[in-house]
């Protein structure tokens, strides 16, 4: 299964070239190691910022035509691909105002907080079978693990801003991060179950002959549906209703701190499809008649979710909360057991 | 102000929330002193004012000609309607009859912008909601109108387009074409809206149920307008106590019978439907001739009071003008249906969720112009 045009045979080739390096300078495979990760590190670090400028300029150009708008046009000349650089700048150089009875440590931790761990998931995603920064047996499981840290800061921000407005913010997104948690891990279970491994890249392999979002839909729509909610985006977007609450657990943030939180909800948005095309639409995988590099597969399918997750975004208009709880506990919850429950009863019956 | 001594239903102390004047959809200045228990309200206080001009007693200083002038800033979505009204009061104290050309064009624009009316209390309405792209969609049609009002008047927004006997200009000659066009653009869109947000699953969820206003409480609130319609009163002043020549025109007065948000949002739906229905046979009637009546240069209507009700698109907006005689009024009043339908806000806010007070307060539909004045 292993392709042999891809932009891993490149890496490949470069940690093998600094191993002899360093073997030949009588160095041991450690600090080769080491310095391999840290590159890798470094290239993750450029790709999800590249990614992240460039989805927010998505963002804007898909609301945009959808609402029969252009969009940014002028900053950098086509389309105005330089807006969010534009942006970014700016927030770069605006005051940050800390509330005066804010309680300041916390408020300045949130930012980190929120998107140290949406940097994190990045680790295990496997961009190609051996691009990838970690293959934890554990893989899919950390992901999840790191991107509920987030709910942590969205609630430092929220309490410690010292404003109600945040306070509720906050306090219904730890509400519904919490409870759509279970449903997002439930139904990728259900796919853990037909793999038998919590290994990405197995996961991946196991697709070669028919992707998971054919084998187990109702798997990958309550995955979408749950991931919608995770990254608090529309319709699950309540915790930073700009309507109810003015912005949520953010309204008290300017400047830079701002820009993380507004970096690591689309970082998280980011992961959420990364992990949809890894786990339902078969990763880097791709048809043999088309001798791409699997990160072009990979980023294909990943956009193509992000686009539907844009598209679903400025289509509806928002839950309110209680039915949101409703249909987390009541729907999707149950669904997902009973997911799995035909999954297992298939496993028995078929194996 | 702030009452922090209310306990919720456990005994538990609640929340202040101080909602407004700043604040995304409070439709303007609006402030909402709510007091919460998690995200259930306790109390609400609507606190109205702070875009007082003071315009009642400001008109008794200006000639009635002036009067009309400023009326375009009562509410400021719909222009026309205000000028009619108070165009009407003032002929009513002078007893000046005005033109038929005159009559039809007054009912065209004050149609026309019915329906920009309604057009942004769609956008608006799913705005509050949550769902942005209808607000562009409701602005872009309104364009349209605006485009049209512009050829006639030369403003955008305050049009100042009657006068005391008649209307200040006659329409361009392609006006009844491009409005014709517009109406058939509209039908069109009208489809759009229905697929985007009135048959959207979530958009029904929140607001299917929702801030019910029974027809007791319309009564003794003395509700008006689509609000009184959307809980099963059929009462339009447009037909029930006919001005200029409504009583000339075919069209239908929707009711609906629950009275909650949703009802509310159709019914502007429908109305926006017959309010094209009128303009269209308007187009057809109208004939050349006089758009002025001869009044008087200097308006100095006789000793005397005048009383006049009309159907703005958000409710009955009526004046009440006493004449001493002189060039400026002795009283002006101004009936204000924004300001009357936001009462009920108090009576039904308490026991709905956060987000729910967004809904009512936008399927009430108020301008702030209008309720502090």
């Amino acid at each position: 299964m292993n392709v042999s045009y891809g932009l891993e045979n490149i890496w490949l080739w470069f940690t093998a070239l600094l191993e002899k390096l360093f073997g030949w300078f009588g160095l041991p495979y450690i600090f080769a190691y080491t310095i391999e990760k840290i590159i890798f590190a470094a290239a993750l670090l450029a790709f999800i910022s590249i990614s992240v400028l460039f989805l927010i300029w998505m963002e804007r150009k898909v609301s945009a035509h959808i609402q029969s708008r252009l969009g940014p046009m002028h900053v950098g000349g086509w389309h105005g691909w330089a807006q969010t650089i534009a942006d970014m700048v700016k927030l770069l150089f605006k005051e940050d105002i800390i509330p005066a009875k804010a309680d300041k440590w916390v408020h300045r931790i949130a930012p980190i907080v929120v998107f140290v761990p949406s940097l994190m998931a990045f680790l295990v995603i496997p961009f190609e079978k051996n691009l990838i920064g970690q293959d934890l047996n554990v893989g899919i499981l950390l992901i999840f693990a790191f991107s509920s840290l987030a709910v942590l800061a969205i609630i430092m921000g929220g309490w410690a801003s010292n404003n109600k407005y945040t306070l509720i913010g906050g306090i219904r997104s730890a509400a519904q991060m919490v409870s759509y948690e279970i449903p997002l891990v439930l139904s990728v279970l259900s796919v853990v179950m037909m793999v038998g491994s919590l290994k990405l890249n197995d996961i991946v392999e196991a697709q070669s002959r028919v992707w998971f979002v054919f084998s187990q839909p109702l798997a990958f729509m309550l995955y979408i549906i749950a991931g919608t909610a995770e990254v608090n985006r529309t319709p699950f977007d309540l915790p930073e209703a700009e309507s109810e609450i003015v912005s949520g657990y953010n309204t008290e943030y300017s400047g830079l701190k701002y820009g993380f939180f507004m970096l690591s909800e689309f970082t998280n948005m980011l992961i959420v499809s990364l992990v949809a095309a890894t786990v339902f639409m078969g990763g880097w995988l791709g048809p043999k008649w088309l001798p791409l590099p699997g990160i072009i597969w990979l980023l294909l399918k990943t956009y193509l979710i992000v686009f539907v997750l844009m598209w679903v975004r400025w289509t509806f208009p928002r839950l309110r909360v209680d039915r949101l709880m409703d249909f987390g506990w009541k729907i999707l919850i149950p669904l997902a057991f009973i997911n799995i429950f035909i999954t297992g009863l298939f496993m028995v019956i078929f194996k | 102000m702030i009452d922090n001594k209310l306990k919720d239903k456990d005994g538990f102390e609640t929340m202040y929330l101080n909602m407004g004047p700043q604040h995304p959809s409070t439709h303007g200045v609006l402030r909402l002193g709510l007091v919460l228990d998690g995200e259930v309200i306790v109390s609400a206080e609507p606190d109205i004012g702070y875009l007082h001009r003071g315009m009642e007693k400001l008109a008794e200083h200006r000639t009635y000609q002036a009067n009309i002038a400023m009326s375009d800033r009562f509410d400021y979505v719909t222009s026309m309607n205000n000028n009619f009204v108070v165009a009407l009061a003032i002929e009513k104290l002078l007893g000046v009859e005005i033109p038929k050309r005159a009559h039809y064009l007054r009912i065209l624009m004050a149609e026309l912008n019915r329906v920009v009316n309604h057009i942004l209390l769609f956008g608006f309405f799913a705005m509050d909601l949550g769902a942005t792209t209808a607000l562009i969609f409701g602005f872009r049609e309104r364009e349209e109108v605006l485009d049209l009002f512009e050829s006639v008047t030369g403003a955008r927004l305050t049009y100042n387009y009657f006068r005391v006997g008649g209307v200040a200009r006659d329409l361009p000659e392609d006006f009844i074409q491009k409005t014709g066009a517009f109406i058939k653009l509209m039908r069109k869109r009208i489809k759009d809206y229905d697929d985007l947000v009135t048959n959207n699953v979530i958009f029904r969820d929140r607001s299917v149920g929702i801030g019910k206003i029974s027809k007791e409480d319309i009564l003794a609130y003395s509700l008006s307008g689509p609000v009184m319609r959307a809980s099963g009163i059929k009462y339009d002043i447009r037909k029930d106590d006919t001005y200029s020549v409504y009583k000339e025109f075919d069209f239908n007065i929707p009711t609906r019978e629950d009275g909650d948000c949703f009802d509310r949002y159709l019914l502007r739906m429908l109305e926006l439907r017959e309010s094209l229905k009128i303009i269209e046979q308007v187009l057809v009637k109208l004939e050349p001739g006089e758009i002025m009546a001869k009044v008087p240069k200097v308006i100095k209507p006789p000793a005397g009071e005048a009383y006049i009700r009309t159907e703005s698109p958000k409710g009955e907006l009526s004046v009440y003008l006493v004449s001493d005689g002189t060039v400026n009024p002795y009283r002006f009043h101004l009936r204000a249906p924004s300001f009357i339908n936001l009462q009920i806000l108090q009576k039904i806010l308490p026991g709905v969720k956060v987000a729910d007070v967004i809904a009512i307060l936008g399927s009430i539909d108020i301008v702030l112009g209008e309720v502090d004045r």
